[in-house]
């Protein structure tokens, strides 16, 4: 079998900014002052100036500089290159469209004091977005102040912390005992630690052998009174839609608790079902993942919080207000609200971006991207099916989910297979989450992708189960094609060395 | 490809969902927008932005500031901006190397041992840094300065709610325009004492004093920035004695862009590492002994660690962070300085033609580096509506927005993007305004 598909890895050395420093290089030039210069001592007495010199910052021409970093840009692997199924992460395509709508001066310029009469472009901008939002979660109160996925758990979380006090006081037993927050074992790491931020105490609830929450356990859960809510992600990050997730709602609801979904899969139902209709209370979502804003290396992100009317007194402050005559203002006017999670009004040059996402597809273009998600995930799932092992029957929505327990038996683990697909010329998927399935690979291929990539995707999976079988040393070894081989993160993290220092420069190393 | 899986149709794709969950309509959305009408569209929405095309005194947290275009054109390469974070390292390198230079330019500029990877902002970091303070002392009491930026305490109030935090207020001497430190409020059980400098009403604090203070009764002293191009004529956070320095590095090239998407920087010294939010990239080698990059000391994180992680954050602001370290290496060592005192400079002109003004005053006496305040004879949002609609100048920031108490109040910034020219016609406006 032969997998045409290679990329290319520069294997050139490029040192560190500060290694290639050389006295005297400047990369700009400022324009002269053009003010009466006052003396220094005048603007700030000398032991409140720096007296350092800025020694060791780097000194390098434009050219330098802009070599330097294109150099090392060429190790890393990107959407643009191929496919970068890393499951849960949503790694779609990012259009050159929304990067040019975010540059627009009126909208890169503007500063977020200036007074709501003279920003109405950008408070529209943040208005519209939020109304086709709601419209997509069935979810009518929304934030866009939380700046990632993380940051929108930790505000959702904190609204149902604080819509619980304000049903049942904070001074009652029940209130007091009422401080549970349920979590799959499924879960991101990201729920137990935001919940464990807003005062909760997180319980887990077990998975069934179908991939699904175990409604039993779920139950038996809330039969102490002490629970506050559930954090669920559907669909759950084994990929499956959690097809009991009214009834889930309503066992909790009748607990007395509240819903709050991880909204990091939302792409495999935009336009096909709404959180709002099954009967969430908060979802956040992810910009960056559902609405194509660039991941950029790790963010920056967006994750607004979408929620019911009931809830809607407990998002953060300020939110976009429509007012009668047709203009936009901020509406801090809310008592009850959380307060705020972030300075100013969140990342705004994301919401311009996953606007553009929004209007450039169009209704039927954001139920087409859904279904060719699922489409493709599904095309996956069918052609691995006999070759790697797959955990749970379910059908798959918009990624899949195999292990590696049939190629354990020849000493090749899962890492090992994702390190091999590199020299295949992907990236590899996501491995060793959801933490309940031993030796997990979560492969997402998104709707950005067509038939032919798919099937060098599965072609490379195959021949690198053939060479587990016949070959294992190769795929132990592996990656072979890129600048440094496997690197010894048990070393680094034994003895940290987390920033540059000349004395590093002088030992050579 | 439906009918190689088996399927009829597209609506068979999501038949594992119950029929009562379906939407059975299309979404109520727009229809799709083609390109060009995508642009007209959203150019129009931007021409309803009146301040972005005026010459602006503001800042209070964000700050204009030169951008190389060498930044935004680096930073537009497939391989930086549509990477995702470097779980791979055989495949991330560029990123993490990158990250590695960030976290070294960070920890030089604050005086600092360790910085991490990037937090969301300035707001956010400062909120992790009273989190990290009670994790370090096991105290939870925190006083934090009441000229620290207004929406940055509220970040902090919110995140502390549930965390056993108590928020103490250090208030502000209305002589100086500094924060107050009298010891009677440093009692035993202070895990830190949060100071901004310059502070939010511009004004550069004593650092240095109350590091002393502070650490005599064992609590942690938090510093933070808001304007990092001050890093480049300030005596450093790490010199003066801070603990933990959390700033906005939105200065550092990187566009207002209406409050976000900035980058936070987060630095400490050596012996809290292991305390520290958010993610770290290390030395590493491969068995050839070639040097490479990983993301390390991941057990403090929330994927290992779940609820008992340093913090929740997963993304943070690599793309953003990656444009700062663009800037730093770009001006390097000497336009840092340079930028810095082309704003102390314009700053102290402005200061010194608006003071001179008759019924304007400068209520603080303390140095300041880009920011000041100015009170003026009548209510100040007043007067920088009429100074906006008839000069066409945006003049600083009515202080009324945070507290009432201040009617006549605002804080003009100025920084090097600010001509003489523009400078003269605020003061010529304020005159007459």
């Amino acid at each position: 079998m032969t997998i045409t598909k290679a990329t290319t890895h520069v294997t050139q050395n490029e040192a560190l900014v500060f290694e290639r420093s050389q006295t005297g290089r400047r990369g700009y030039r400022l324009p002269a002052l053009d003010v009466d210069e006052t003396p220094i001592d005048e603007l700030l007495p000398a032991e409140l100036r720096r007296d350092d010199d800025l020694e060791g910052v780097p000194e390098l021409s434009e050219p330098d500089v802009v070599r330097h970093f294109t150099r090392i840009s060429t190790w890393n692997y990107n959407i643009d290159l191929g496919l970068y199924p890393l499951g849960s992460c949503t790694m779609k395509y990012n259009s050159r469209l929304n990067e040019k709508v975010a540059r627009i001066p009126g909208f890169a310029g503007l500063h977020p004091l200036a007074p709501a009469e003279d920003a109405q472009g950008a408070l529209q901008v943040m208005y519209e977005l939020q109304q086709h939002l709601a419209e997509i979660t069935g979810l009518p109160g929304i934030s866009l102040q939380p700046a990632a996925g993380a940051h929108g758990e930790l505000t959702g979380v904190m609204m149902i912390r604080a819509a619980l006090d304000a049903r049942d006081g904070t001074t009652s037993d029940e209130a007091k005992r009422r401080k549970v927050m349920l979590i799959p074992d499924s879960a991101h790491g990201t729920n137990p630690a935001s919940a464990h931020l807003s005062g909760f105490t997180v319980k887990t609830i077990r998975s069934t052998s179908e991939g699904l929450t175990d409604l039993e356990h779920l139950r038996e859960l809330c039969a102490g009174g002490d629970v506050a809510g559930l954090m669920l992600t559907n669909p759950n990050t084994c990929g499956i839609f959690e097809r009991n997730i009214k009834e889930i709602c309503s066992v909790i609801h009748e607990a007395g608790g509240l819903v709050y979904m991880d909204g990091a899969n939302m792409n495999a139902l935009v336009g096909v079902a709404r959180p709002g209709d099954m009967g969430v209370d908060v979802i956040h979502l992810n910009l960056h993942k559902t609405f194509s804003t660039p991941h950029g290396g790790g963010g920056p992100g967006s994750g607004p919080c979408c929620c019911t009317t009931e809830l809607e007194p407990f998002l953060p402050v300020p939110s976009v207000v429509k007012a009668e005559d047709g203009s936009y203002k901020f509406d801090s006017d809310r008592p009850q609200s959380i307060g705020r999670v972030k300075a100013f009004y969140g990342n705004f040059g994301m919401h311009l971006r996953a606007l553009a996402y929004i209007l450039t597809h169009g209704n039927d273009g954001l139920r087409e991207a859904t279904e060719a998600a699922v489409l493709n995930a599904r095309y996956i799932a069918e052609g691995l099916a006999d070759t790697f092992d797959r955990p749970f029957d379910s059908p798959p929505m918009h990624e899949c989910l195999f292990t590696d327990k049939r190629q354990t038996r020849k000493g090749v683990h899962t890492l090992d297979i994702a390190k091999r697909l590199i020299d295949y010329g992907f990236h590899p998927m996501t491995i060793y989450f959801p933490l309940i399935v031993q030796g997990a690979m979560l492969i997402e291929p998104t709707e950005s992708v067509g038939r032919a990539e798919l099937q060098q995707f599965v072609d490379a999976m195959k021949e690198i189960a053939r060479e587990a079988q016949e070959d294992a040393q190769t795929v132990l070894d592996a990656p072979h094609t890129t600048r440094v081989g496997r690197l010894d993160e048990a070393a680094a993290a034994r003895k940290p060395v987390l920033r540059w220092r000349p004395a590093e420069k002088a030992a050579g190393a | 490809m439906l009918h190689g899986l088996g399927l009829g149709s597209a609506e068979e794709l999501f038949d594992s969902l119950p029929a009562d969950v379906l939407l059975k309509r299309p979404l109520d959305t727009p229809a799709a927008l083609a390109e060009s009408e995508l642009l007209e569209l959203f150019e129009a929405m931007a021409a309803k932005n009146a301040a972005a095309r005026r010459p602006s005194f503001l800042g209070a947290g964000a700050y204009s500031h030169y951008a190389p275009t060498i930044i935004d054109s680096l930073i537009q390469r497939s391989e930086f901006f549509t990477a995702y974070t470097p779980y791979q390292p055989e495949i991330s390198q560029g990123t993490l190397q990158a990250i590695f230079e960030f976290q070294t330019l960070v920890c030089q500029l604050t005086g600092m041992d360790v910085a991490n990877a990037s937090m969301y902002d300035g707001s956010t970091a400062m909120a992790e840094a009273v989190l990290m303070a009670e994790r370090v002392t096991k105290r939870s009491r925190v006083l934090v300065s009441a000229a620290v930026h207004p929406e940055y305490l509220q970040v902090a109030e919110t995140y502390v709610a549930h965390a056993g935090i108590e928020l103490g207020r250090l208030e502000v001497d209305e002589t100086s325009g500094r924060t107050s430190l009298d010891a009677a409020a440093l009692e035993k059980d202070v895990a830190a004492v949060v100071v901004q400098s310059p502070n939010f009403y511009g004004c550069v604090e004593d650092l240095k004093a109350f590091a002393e203070q502070v650490h005599a009764t064992g609590a942690l002293l938090v510093v933070v920035v808001t304007e990092a191009a001050s890093f480049g004529l300030l005596r450093s956070p790490g010199a003066c004695g801070a603990d933990i320095v959390v700033a906005e590095g939105q200065s550092f090239g990187v566009p207002v862009s209406f409050g976000g998407p900035y980058v936070g920087l987060f630095a400490t010294r050596e012996k809290y590492a292991r305390q520290i939010p958010g993610r770290l990239a290390g030395v590493a080698y491969d068995k050839e002994g070639r040097r490479g990059f990983v993301l390390t000391l991941a057990t403090r994180e929330q994927h290992i660690r779940r609820e008992k992680a340093t913090s929740n954050i997963c993304t943070n602001e690599g793309l953003i962070a990656l444009a700062a370290t663009i800037y730093m290496t770009a001006l390097g060592r000497r336009g840092l300085q340079e930028v810095a005192e082309q704003c102390a400079q314009k700053a102290a002109y402005a200061r010194r033609q608006i003071g001179a003004l008759e019924g304007f005053s400068l209520p603080y006496s303390a140095p300041v580096f880009n920011e000041f305040v100015v009170r003026a004879p009548s209510e100040a949002e007043g007067l920088l509506r009429r100074l906006a609609e008839s000069h066409h100048v945006t003049g600083g920031l009515a202080l009324s927005r945070y507290s009432a108490e201040r009617p006549n109040d605002f804080l003009v910034c100025v920084t090097e993007t600010n001509k003489r020219a523009d400078i003269d016609a605020l003061v010529a406006g304020l005159k007459q305004s």
